[in-house]
């Protein structure tokens, strides 16, 4: 159960992937929405936690919220 | 009662599990308690590895084609149609021309990828591709008048067809130009969407060296948005632009429309178990190669391996007996490193891939291979 008050648009479901696959499934559902539009990425790999913040710096987008469950993250992502 | 499997797709997985239940099965297909239907809309068996030499004026694309009727066992029933819907409940299939089986007990799916360039806008127009016989047809005779000027190798698709053939096409087309005196002229760019030059970060780290060493400038983090055809230049999701003279592009890859309306998975990708390769929105459904969201490579060996253990498990469950047979996540490739030199992988879900030191030895293994894969396509080797 999360606390978070984002409200996502979209939610990318990528538990269960390898490494780049949640990162690849965050930039390809970015790519469908609209700007201003907010993305949930969810991913139980590790490398997500690193993966998914330096890619939404680089490309201008805010990851507002990560929510740590008890098995898998939560990335919120708004697309710039 | 007799047991009916239906493989859809044509192509490396569904041909050789087609022969490999065709050999598993043989007491029951004599008996006439098995039939075993392979459908696929191209009466041609494609091998595309082919298409990565074409560009380079090495192979021809009809060097990658035969007939599946002479690669099929005769014990297989070979239809040419189109399965245009998947009733999973009913087991049911609907057809193009009416000539596909209507009903399966147990359905293969090894549907493939196809290319998805219009998804990027510009993309269709300027980008060439050696994902297809059409495009590597193009793409060699942009090349071979191509003297000077920047080759761009963008991939824009993941996941694609064999990982690593974006890098092979890099390190030919620098050997390529090095030979014929033309490289001081000609600058090569490689994009890659993440922040390395590939997605298994151990190929990654093995290769990158090899490209700074070899002056084959890279751009990761980079998401082509759009392209401009008229001005030569590319736009990236991270506010990036890169001008051309020749783009050469993995486009974005799609299954088919198919799985998605049949409810099995996104982009026409099955969500499978990675294991068993079941389905898991519906019964006796398994997939395969390309089609099976497994995480692996979308390439020809893991399609043969993987047709393997589909093949096992659907005898186990025809005769009544537990499944055992899993996918270990085997994968292997050979990776060219020039015109003459080649590098070797070979890993699985447990152990990452250490690439082999390139040899000639090693190119010369993959040439014999994708001689010999007629062989694999039969289910002899």
């Amino acid at each position: 159960m999360t606390e978070t008050d984002v409200e996502a648009t979209a939610t990318v479901d990528a538990r269960g992937a390898a490494c780049p696959g949640p990162l690849m499934d965050l930039i390809g559902k970015i790519r469908d929405v609209e700007s201003g539009d907010v993305v949930c990425l969810l991913s139980d790999n590790e490398q997500s936690l690193t993966d998914v913040r330096e890619w939404t710096e680089e490309a201008g987008n805010d990851l507002l919220e990560v929510e740590e469950t008890d098995d898998h993250y939560e990335f919120y992502v708004e697309k710039a | 009662m007799t047991e009916h499997v239906v493989v859809v797709g044509g192509g490396t997985g569904g041909t050789v599990l087609a022969n490999d239940l065709a050999e598993r099965l043989e007491p029951e297909l004599a008996a006439g308690d098995v039939r075993v239907t392979i459908v696929t809309d191209d009466p041609d068996h494609v091998y595309k590895p082919v298409w990565l030499y074409v560009p380079f004026g090495q192979r021809e694309p009809a060097d990658g084609r035969r007939p599946l009727t002479e690669l099929v066992d005769d014990r297989v029933d070979v239809r040419v149609d189109r399965v245009t819907g998947i009733d999973t409940d009913a087991q049911r299939l609907e057809s193009r021309d009416g000539v596909a089986p209507s009903e399966y007990d147990y359905l293969a799916l090894a549907t493939g990828s196809t290319l998805a360039p219009d998804e990027i806008p510009g993309l269709a127009e300027a980008g060439h591709d050696f994902y297809s016989e059409s495009g590597s047809e193009t793409l060699r005779e942009e090349l071979l008048s191509f003297t000077e000027g920047h080759l761009v190798l963008s991939v824009i698709g993941t996941p694609h067809m064999c990982p690593a053939a974006p890098l092979e096409f890099v390190f030919m087309a620098d050997d390529w130009f090095r030979k014929r005196g033309l490289r001081e002229d000609v600058d090569i760019t490689y994009t890659y969407p993440i922040q390395r030059v590939h997605g298994n970060p151990h190929i990654a780290e093995w290769a990158r060296p090899r490209m700074d060493d070899r002056d084959i400038a890279v751009e990761t983090f980079f998401n082509a948005e759009s392209v401009d055809p008229d001005g030569q230049t590319m736009a990236t999701m991270e506010g990036n632009e890169l001008d051309y003279d020749l783009l050469v592009a993995i486009p974005p890859h799609r299954g088919i429309d198919l799985i998605e309306e049949a409810g099995l998975g996104d982009r026409g990708w099955v969500d499978v178990d990675k294991e068993t390769l079941e389905a898991e929105a519906a019964e006796n459904v398994y997939a395969l190669g390309d089609t099976a969201d497994t995480g692996v490579p979308n390439a020809g060996s893991v399609a043969h391996y993987q047709a393997g253990v589909v093949g096992q498990r659907l005898a186990s469950e025809i005769r009544g007996r537990p499944a055992t047979a899993t996918y270990d996540g085997k994968t292997l490739c050979f990776i060219e490193t020039g015109m003459d030199a080649a590098s070797f992988v070979e890993f699985d879900y447990q152990n990452p891939p250490s690439p082999a030191p390139p040899s000639q030895k090693l190119h010369w293994a993959k040439l014999a291979y994708n001689e010999s894969y007629w062989l694999t396509a039969r289910g002899l080797l």
